[in-house]
């Protein structure tokens, strides 16, 4: 058994770290915030209490960022290769900043809010993020970091009743579409949105109001308090990606299978960093790609284990494994070079020395339960 | 005179003539939270004091277990291959792991009675 890890007196907190310690939660230091990463439901229960009805989730350790100023679209095209131009108001796109390499800097959601863009950023690359756009952008663009802003996520099939319930109309929100909505009386700001494949919202909201919303939300019966446990293990069975584990800066938009999120002008015209790498790899197609792996057995395959083919060759490595709750088994994405990409291809990954037979599987592992109307 | 001694890594090993049972401690299986497998060693296996012996993985993390003494592994608790969740449920009891033929009797002085344990737990706590 190892130790566990004890908490630093630096860490920072969210505006739900006091009502996390009130609910039990286990807290664990994660990108830089002592945070629960699990109540007593413990994670399995969390996990499957959020595919069953819904859960909250504290996620105000993400970074939450607005750009302001003319011709805002067109200077973020600049830095990632989504078409912003063109994204309607309320609408949301997921992105990447990339490098002149096509590395993936970071991950993000952004939203034209009307008047500004609204990105929401990794809470472990935040501080980076920002120092490269208040670098890149241009000068005429204001880059507002909402230190005062908390997010909450609501996720799972019963999150729509319970959103119809404090803020009538909201349910009527389709996926990736977010506008600004009262909650329980509280001026929100509300997306249709999230990191574990269910239907959900993200709810941006000053500090100070966190906690009662967060309250009002976990009086509903249908809903948990969530860690961030469940929340790995949510998004893993979603087959979405984690920044620092399955991307980095030494993996492409392509590589990690994320064409659907390159629109197809910028495909065309390019214009954002690592272009040249990202169209050669569209055209020719990568030499190595994100997989799904469903393991044979019941051993769990964790960050770091090498992906071998029949012959017992290294072709790949995993990012992210472990157990999924509502798959009832082990599963895990990696990178394998591409003519071992297919699905159903047998591979082996090598666990404590041993190689356990393993199959490359299509993803979602679980299927996506989306709000489009 | 008590005869169940307890490791700093949390495996507690309950001692009946020169055979051990051992597991992992109840401060560990919560410290761990929902066990999701379990890897055990064979009958049979020979051991030495602080070799690794078997591996517990929660839905989050995979730890592994030292052999607390050395000795012969004669017996693994089968049944928490189909339901290691049982880990949870009674760590001190039903989750044991595996029985042991001990070698060396005197390793046992360098392990904790359960006052030195329960106090290395009230730290880390």
């Amino acid at each position: 058994m190892n130790n566990p890890p004890i908490a630093d007196e630096a860490l920072k907190t969210t505006p739900l770290h006091a009502l996390q310690v009130a609910l039990g939660g286990k807290m664990v230091p994660f990108a830089g915030y002592e945070m629960a990463v699990n109540f007593p439901l413990g994670v399995l229960g969390e996990h499957k209490h959020t595919r069953a009805a819904a859960g909250l989730f504290d996620v105000s350790h993400m970074g939450q960022v607005r750009l302001h100023g003319p011709g805002r679209a067109e200077a973020l095209e600049s830095l990632l290769p989504a078409d912003v131009a063109n994204l309607a108001p309320g609408a949301m796109r997921y992105s990447q900043l990339t490098n002149d390499q096509g590395g993936i800097i970071d991950d993000l959601m952004l939203t034209n809010a009307g008047d500004y863009l609204y990105l929401v950023v990794n809470g472990a690359n935040k501080d980076g993020d920002l120092a490269h756009m208040q670098a890149a952008l241009p000068g005429g663009i204001t880059v507002e970091h909402r230190t005062e802003d908390a997010l909450l996520a609501l996720q799972g099939p019963a999150a729509a009743a319970v959103m119809a319930r404090l803020a009538p109309g909201a349910e009527t929100l389709l996926f990736m579409t977010s506008r600004a909505i009262t909650v329980g009386g509280l001026d929100c700001y509300v997306a249709r949105s999230g990191y574990t494949g269910e239907d959900g919202f993200e709810i941006s909201l000053p500090a100070e109001q966190a906690e009662e919303l967060a309250r009002l939300l976990l009086a509903q019966d249908e809903v948990e308090a969530i860690g961030l446990g469940a929340r790995d293990s949510l998004r893993l069975e979603a087959g979405l990606c984690l920044h620092g584990h399955d991307i980095d800066t030494t993996i492409t938009p392509i590589e990690a299978g994320l064409n659907w999120s390159i629109q197809k002008r910028r495909r065309q015209t390019g214009g954002f960093p690592g272009a040249a790498v990202i169209q050669a790899q569209l055209r020719d197609g990568p030499a190595r790609k994100r997989v799904g792996i469903l393991p044979e057995g019941r051993a769990p395959a964790r960050e770091g284990a090498v992906i071998v083919d029949s012959d017992g060759a290294d072709i790949g490595v995993v990012t992210s494994g472990g157990f999924g709750p509502s798959l009832g088994g082990p599963l895990a994405m990696g990178y394998v070079h591409t003519e071992h990409a297919a699905a159903d291809t047998p591979v082996g990954l090598v666990v404590r020395g041993k190689t356990l037979p393993a199959r490359v599987a299509k993803m979602p592992f679980v299927a996506a339960n989306y709000y489009r109307g | 005179m008590s005869n169940i001694y307890f490791t700093e890594d949390h495996e507690w090993i309950l001692v009946e003539g020169d055979i051990g049972t051992c597991g992992i401690t109840e401060f560990a299986q919560e410290q761990l939270g929902d066990i999701v497998y379990v890897e055990l060693p064979e009958a049979g296996r020979e051991v030495v004091q602080n070799d690794e012996i078997a591996v517990v993985e929660s839905v989050k993390a995979a730890s592994e277990l030292y052999a607390p003494v050395s000795g012969e592994v004669i017996e693994s608790n089968d049944e928490l291959t189909d339901d290691p969740a049982k880990v949870n449920v009674d760590a001190m009891g039903d989750g044991w792991f595996f029985k042991i033929r001990i070698s060396a009797m005197d390793e046992l002085e360098n392990l904790m009675d359960k006052a030195a344990y329960d106090a290395l737990v009230a730290g880390q706590s």
